[in-house]
């Protein structure tokens, strides 16, 4: 769908754990159209500062409302944070161009897709497992340690097989979650390891991804993230270099292929 | 006072007839396109087009923006696809739109680009003006044209002979006088000057010790420069007689009206277009109500009237 600039009512923004928070805003419009992957640009004051939207993924959509999951990080997502329901939002979105998926298909088969989360990159693939469950995709989550661990419920309940990785060994396997990938990806034939990788987190995982996708002849989409001023294409600002030069992770990504991008 | 008045926001720079004096400042605004959707084009006053180099140019190395105190640096180093496939594939999407398009230059390494630029620009009946940008500080390799009087008049007079369509010199605000470097294009034969171009300046992230932006330094805007872009152009207004565009952190009607009143004919909205898209189509309908809630028949009435005092 075409992007769009308005205000939103916000109907619940909670603290999840940590400094981890949910919030839901009204949008049949979005939360109808929008793609895993895309994003929403927010504005959290009214005042000149902060001056810039803050670009944020969406989580997951109900039938009339769009849920982003956040981490307070710095001023900005802290203004968020002290929104309260019945508040209007103002935002732009969706933006970005999402994942893409198989749309439907035969037999659910897990080795079609494997979903690798770091972090608060959970945060648009629970969006992408609603719309793939039907393959029940394997999906490995990495964090540094367990209480970092996120969305563990949401994608159980989705149905899909589910690996957790954690640095300090404190849940799950012990160890980065590319480490946790490249294990799985060793201890299959090559006829039984996936058909696509679809990755978020931070951007030495991403790299690992990448770099392990293309060493098994894997396809991967990656989605990426970056400071931006307008979220929409016209500053240029948040290029990346790719092998067809700098792209913009706003408009022309955030989700990139793997083999496209150079680290 | 008289009420229910229709007030007239139609400005003339030059001979070009502007519907009403706001317009969208260059690099803010890409080609138009990406904000199709997301406000109505046509109501635009003018449209500055990102500016455009002889040769496709593929920018600064990323990060190219941070955010500053009610500002932010950009280091982008303007990037842009080159004046051929600007011609081919920019700008008749921009001409379909029917509203006034000025094209944004600059040249890389010699004044002579200026001159191939513009003798291709002056063909394009779609091109109304075109914006002289000697003032990039992205592009700095010692001494901006635009920071030194001789070569800012020499400048505009070499590409002055190439064309007639409206020439707009664009100043940079990181002089030690602006009002000298004005004159000098007034002399030359430019028809209207656009101030301010973005404040030089770096922010550092402490923790990791490193420049936020990847080419170090790069240009403030934002709200940030407004009192000194205001003032610039109150500077000006007062040494030259060609029309001026003010810009420079302008954000509301407010914020516009605050550079009409210093001098500016006409009003550019940059940063803010990356925020708030409908800001230039709000500060247009603001203005139309400063003027009717005021009994200001035309906007020239007010246009660089700064009362002495404030009573």
């Amino acid at each position: 769908m075409e992007k769009l600039q308005v205000k939103v009512r916000i109907i619940s923004n909670k603290k999840l754990k940590d400094n981890y928070w949910h919030l839901e805003f009204e949008s049949r419009l979005i939360a109808r159209n929008a793609v895993p992957g895309q994003f929403i640009e927010v504005k959290v004051n009214h005042g000149t500062d902060p001056l810039l939207r803050r670009p944020i993924s969406i989580h997951n959509v109900s039938k009339s409302g769009v849920r982003l999951l956040y981490e307070v990080v710095g001023r900005g997502t802290q203004i968020l944070s002290e929104k309260r329901p019945g508040d209007l939002l103002d935002i732009i979105g969706p933006l970005g161009n999402g994942f893409e998926y198989l749309r439907k298909t035969a037999k659910p088969d897990s080795s079609q897709a494997v979903l690798v989360a770091g972090g608060m990159g959970v945060a648009p693939l629970v969006f992408l497992t609603e719309k793939i469950k039907f393959i029940s995709p394997l999906v490995l989550v990495g964090a540094r340690k367990k209480e970092q661990v996120l969305c563990l419920r949401e994608f159980k309940a989705l149905g899909c097989k589910l690996i957790i990785a954690t640095d300090d060994g404190s849940l799950g396997f012990k160890g980065k979650v590319t480490d946790l990938l490249k294990e799985i990806l060793l201890k299959k034939s090559p006829a039984d390891r996936p058909i696509n990788i679809y990755a978020c987190g931070p951007q030495p995982m991403l790299k690992a991804v990448a770099q392990l996708s293309c060493e098994n002849n894997i396809a991967s989409q990656l989605s990426l993230e970056r400071h931006m001023a307008c979220g929409f294409g016209a500053c240029l600002g948040c290029v990346v270099p790719t092998r067809a030069g700098y792209k913009r992770v706003c408009k022309d990504g955030p989700v990139f292929l793997g083999k496209e991008l150079i680290w | 006072m008289v009420k229910n008045i229709k007030p007239d926001i139609s400005v003339n720079i030059g001979n070009l007839d502007l519907k009403n004096p706001v317009m969208v400042a260059s690099g803010t605004f890409g080609y138009a396109e990406e904000f199709k959707g997301l406000i109505d084009l046509k109501k635009l006053g003018a449209i500055v087009t990102k500016t455009i180099t002889v040769k496709p140019r593929i920018g600064n190395m990323p990060p190219r923006t941070c955010e500053t105190p009610s500002g932010m640096l950009n280091s982008i180093g303007l990037e842009n696809p080159g004046i051929d496939v600007f011609i081919e594939e920019k700008l008749p999407f921009l001409k379909k739109l029917g509203i006034p398009v000025i094209v944004s230059i600059a040249a890389e390494d010699s004044p002579e680009e200026f001159s191939v630029l513009v003798s291709k620009l002056d063909k394009m009946d779609a091109v109304s003006a075109i914006e002289l940008n000697i003032s990039c500080p992205n592009l700095q390799k010692d001494r901006l044209i635009s920071q030194d009087a001789q070569a800012t008049f020499e400048l505009v007079s070499l590409v002055r002979k190439l064309t007639s369509k409206i020439l707009i010199t664009k100043l940079s605000p990181n002089v030690t006088c602006i009002s000298d470097i004005a004159m000098a294009a007034e002399g030359a034969g430019s028809d209207a000057l656009a101030l301010i171009n973005t404040l030089s300046g770096m922010s550092i992230d402490v923790h990791k010790r490193i420049p936020m932006l990847g080419a170090w330094e790069g240009g403030l805007s934002g709200p940030a420069i407004r009192p000194i872009a205001v003032k610039m152009v109150w500077e000006v207004y007062n040494k030259i007689k060609i029309p001026i565009i003010g810009m420079g952190g302008i954000m509301d009607t407010e914020s516009a009206l605050e550079f009409i009143i210093a001098g500016a004919t006409a009003v550019s909205v940059g940063t803010a277009n990356f925020i708030n898209p409908k800001a230039s189509l709000e500060i247009i309908s603001g203005l139309r109500q400063y003027m009717a809630d005021n009994g200001i028949l035309s906007l020239s009435n007010i246009t660089g009237r700064l009362k002495a005092c404030k009573d």
